[in-house]
């Protein structure tokens, strides 16, 4: 009566092979290694079916006993953001990576790499603390005035809170700086507050600045962007956009921010007179 | 009160809730998670939350409708009064979360839209696109940041909670804190708290391929539950009925695509391979309108299942004579289905190759959701008819307001606490309110609700307790670590050369060979038979479990390590959940026997509660009556017409 499973088990009677080069790496500070896998492929398999494959496989094409491959993930449907790696090249989610699309044909290579700008804990595992840290600077909250029943919030026409909603769907993934040429890996904890911040956490203050609410704190995030390693390190190169999964327009969180930040300049400099 | 800490366990909803609400009374929070909160399961929920809200309400729906629903929806297997209450809060629930920013979808005027979903003729459920789940998260999430910047919440991500520890023995015993591992390092340590939050959810990856994150092992209730933690229901399991059947997980495709219109159908002629576009709607057998006029589409999930099986298995009418059937927007317009569903709508694109807006979507039934969990008792408020009701007309007075303590007794220390003092359950992890099926757009409610609500009955007790944590002995600690340690020194001396060649005792293959036998035998239809041998069947993989090897020895960040213990757990909890379902000689709900096809009220009004044995390492079940008296139970038959059903059977005959 397995019906459920029926359309899988179907699916694992054709495959193809497929190589996949994988850069390892045991740990923190140990060196970075390559190692290939000969993944025999179905129809319809993706990145994270070919690993969890090699996870009850661990043999490297050249037959040599090897460790589980190390990844993170958890959704699998592309709205936790855990499983982002760079394939290809591309900095992407791997659950979403179709291996139709991606190695269509027997023989086919593809190459995982773990994220360069963050540190890597083990394989394709790395850390994005920073990340995390960087919504704590920005203040990306409504600071709300408890949680007792004090009625509704205020009212919001659907056009802002679709505006909204896009921003919202950010995951936190960190493509956008993966991508950006002005944000840098910082194993140092303290070159966090200095260093170019990205996209990510810029067009999560503009989230909470257009929240009614939310506003309340938009010059402490404006305060917080306004100094080494905010809105003023952006170079404009717009990659961030380009590889942003969501779709998420954040080269005009940019824009907004930075003119916010202007004038919120000019209002500090005429209120200190 | 000096030193006292709760601890948390799980960042989603339930979790952070429940964070949120204790750390705002003043009482700290250690949270732990195995990933970093963000990324929790919840962020798969899609469809919406559901609440009374102005509008329904001058149609003639109430609080107390939306109770009557979710008992009915359940097959009144659920304790009644806790569902009373959690109705009771969920519009409270919305505007808390609409305060916090959610970016629900709204109308025109700035109100909060809303949409139709399963189990109601009323529309009751907020949303914010599809993606609800998500959205309701970040909000929390954001809200749990800000109380970690001001020192009142500590999170510990990427641990692994591994055992709880209990002091006592009998009727004393009680949670003095857990033991947990950090992920990375590979360390195991032991935490003190005052009370321990367990708000795990859920139990997917028993069944192998699920809607669930790869995360939702279950390992946490069942470490629980071993260490003398009861599990009530286990044998209810909700399979979803529209899902995305995929190499790695099955893909939900959210019950509001049904809400917002979409329409299931097969082709007319068996085997038909047209383009589905092509096939006239005449020759569509648009099976779940026909055979449930009243609610159509929007029949409870294991009833959309139990019919989409039985077209596809019994009657061969699958697409293509496949296990699919259609799930169709394309009647609709793009653009609204863009702005109402388009978060699904992608994931179906990205997922399957085909844009729904224009090609009817493939589905079919996934393991999506347990009603069962960890038991959990409450105190009882103080509404209660002189004889049980009969079902709730809508437009008609409800017998009982809305107001806080009519269900449950607002900040009582027991509500939702386990069996052993200290140690509550919040969220998918324990077993109230959902009975034998769960409403959709009801999950992420109940989560919160216990969060907020239950949260107060937490920080109650532990300041009432007059008992610290500060005070048990370090050697009950130290015990309970050693233990773990001993576990993973165990699992990790397995790893020789080549650990991990042979399939018998490979930790991934036994794992993928439990799910194979749950999902065949403990789904959608269960007989005796089948229970019995998936019960053979897991004692078999127990027994090559004892003999596991892994394949990594790393003393860093060893996922394998991780992987195999939970295996060892869900074999645990898969035992239960089978067990159960060969016990319950009914069918209720998600629970569908075919050797006993009817609700048997007078054995089974009953909650299954499993208890491990130590002594003989196995399962014990037993049943205890349902605390009701608020509804009488009514057949549970959402008006399906077996009329239409002939008739249709002779135009095929006749075509």
């Amino acid at each position: 009566m397995s019906a459920i499973a029926t359309e899988t088990t179907k699916a694992a009677e054709s495959t193809r092979t497929v190589h996949f080069r994988i850069k390892r790496c045991d740990g923190p500070g140990k060196p970075s290694r390559w190692e290939v896998f000969d993944v025999p492929v179905p129809a319809h398999a993706n990145v994270i079916s070919c690993l969890q494959w090699i996870a009850a496989n661990p043999t490297t094409a050249d037959g040599k006993a090897t460790t589980p491959v190390v990844w993170e993930s958890s959704c699998l449907e592309e709205v936790c953001g855990a499983c982002t790696m760079v394939i290809n090249g591309k900095v992407r989610q791997s659950c979403s990576c179709l291996m139709d699309e991606y190695a269509p044909n027997d023989g086919d290579t593809i190459t995982l790499e773990p994220m360069s700008k963050f540190p890597v804990i083990r394989d394709l595992w790395v850390d994005r603390s920073r990340m995390f840290d960087a919504l704590k600077r920005v203040r990306a909250w409504v600071p709300i005035d408890g949680t007792y029943s004090l009625g509704p919030g205020p009212m919001e026409g659907p056009k802002e809170s679709e505006t909204r909603y896009k921003l919202s769907e950010c995951m936190t993934c960190g493509c956008c700086l993966e991508a950006c040429p002005q944000y840098h890996l910082e194993t140092d904890e303290a070159a966090w507050a200095t260093s170019f911040i990205g996209a990510a956490p810029i067009s999560q203050a503009r989230l909470f600045n257009e929240h009614e609410t939310g506003a309340v704190l938009k010059a402490d995030r404006l305060e917080a962007l306004m100094g080494p390693g905010g809105i003023n390190d952006c170079g404009n190169a717009q990659n961030c956009v380009q590889v942003c999964p969501k779709e998420i327009p954040l080269t005009e969180s940019i824009a907004t921010i930075g003119r916010a930040a202007t004038f919120e300049a000019f209002r500090r400099f005429f209120q200190s007179r | 009160m000096a030193d006292k800490r709760v601890i948390v366990v799980g960042g989603g909803l339930a979790g952070l809730a429940a964070t949120i609400r204790i750390a705002e009374a003043g009482v700290p929070v250690d949270l732990f998670s195995m990933t970093p909160v963000k990324r929790s399961h919840s962020v798969c929920a899609q469809g919406g939350i559901n609440a009374c809200n102005e509008v329904a309400r001058q149609q003639g729906y109430s609080e107390y409708q939306h109770f009557d629903e979710t008992l009915y929806g359940g097959d009144f297997l659920a304790d009644q009064n806790p569902v009373l209450e959690m109705a009771n809060w969920a519009p409270r629930i919305i505007d808390l979360l609409d305060r916090m920013g959610v970016p629900f979808n709204r109308t025109n005027e700035g109100r909060r839209d809303l949409r139709l979903f399963g189990g109601s003729l009323f529309k009751r459920t907020h949303f914010a696109g599809a993606t609800t789940g998500q959205q309701l998260l970040y909000a929390l999430d954001e809200q749990t940041r800000r109380f970690e910047t001001e020192g009142k919440v500590n999170k510990f991500e990427w641990w692994e909670f591994l055992w709880p520890v209990i002091e006592g023995e009998g009727s004393d015993k009680r949670c003095v804190g857990i033991v947990a591992q950090d992920m990375r390092t590979m360390q195991v340590r032991a935490f003190r708290a005052d009370a321990v939050v367990m708000a795990t959810g859920g139990v997917g990856i028993v069944f192998g391929q699920s809607t669930n994150s790869v995360i939702c092992t279950g390992g946490a209730a069942s470490r629980c539950m071993q260490a003398g933690a009861w599990y009530g229901n286990a044998e209810m399991i909700q399979v979803h009925p529209t899902a995305i059947p995929g190499a790695d997980k099955c893909r939900l495709m959210s019950e509001s695509a049904r809400g917002e219109g979409g329409r299931v159908w097969v082709p007319r002629k068996p085997g038909d391979t047209r383009d589905p576009m092509t096939i006239p709607v005449e020759e569509r057998w648009y099976f779940l309108e026909e055979r449930y006029p009243k609610y159509g589409n929007l029949v409870p999930r294991d009833i959309a299942t139990r019919e989409i099986f039985d077209v596809c298995v019994n009657e061969h009418m699958g697409i293509g004579g496949g296990n699919m059937v259609y799930l169709d927007l394309t009647h609709m317009d793009p653009d609204y289905l863009t702005r109402k569903l388009g978060g699904i709508l992608d994931i179906y694109e990205k997922f399957a190759g085909a844009d729904p807006r224009f090609t009817p979507m493939k589905i079919f039934p996934a393991v999506h959701y347990s009603m069962g969990g960890m038991w959990t008792t409450y105190e009882a408020g103080d509404y209660m008819p002189d004889a049980p009701m009969p079902e709730h007309v809508p437009g008609t007075p409800p017998p009982v307001d809305a107001e806080v303590g009519r269900g449950m007794v607002r900040g009582a220390p027991n509500n939702m606490m386990t069996n052993i003092e200290g140690l509550y359950a919040f969220g998918e992890v324990n077993f109230a309110y959902h009975g034998a099926t769960r409403l959709g757009a009801n999950a992420l409610l109940s989560c919160i609700f216990d969060g907020l609500f239950c949260g107060e009955g937490v920080v109650n007790f532990v300041n009432n307790t007059g008992r610290s944590a500060a005070d048990v002995a370090p050697s009950v600690y130290e015990a309970v670590v050693k233990q773990e340690e001993a576990k993973a020194e165990r699992l990790i001396a397995s790893a020789g050369p080549g650990g991990g060649d042979d399939p018998a005792y490979n930790a991934y293959i036994i794992g993928k060979e439990m799910g194979e036998v749950m999902t065949a035998t403990s789904t959608v239809v269960k007989t005796e038979a089948g229970l019995e041998s998936c019960l053979n069947t897991l004692a078999a993989l127990r027994e090559r479990y004892g003999k596991v090897r892994l394949s990594d020895t790393a003393t860093w960040t060893n996922q394998t390590l991780s992987y195999a213990r939970a295996v060892g757990d869900m074999l645990i909890l898969a035992e239960a959940i089978a067990r159960a379902g060969l016990l319950r000689k009914e069918s209720r709900g998600s629970h569908y026997r075919t050797d006993y096809k009817d609700r048997d009220d007078t054995n089974f009004w009953k909650t299954s509660i499993s208890r491990f044995n130590p002594d003989t390492g196995s399962v014990d079940v037993s049943f205890e009556p349902v605390r009701a008296g608020l509804v009488a139970p009514r057949p549970r038959t959402y008006g399906k017409d077996t009329h239409k059903e002939t008739e249709k059977k002779e135009t095929v005959a006749a075509g």
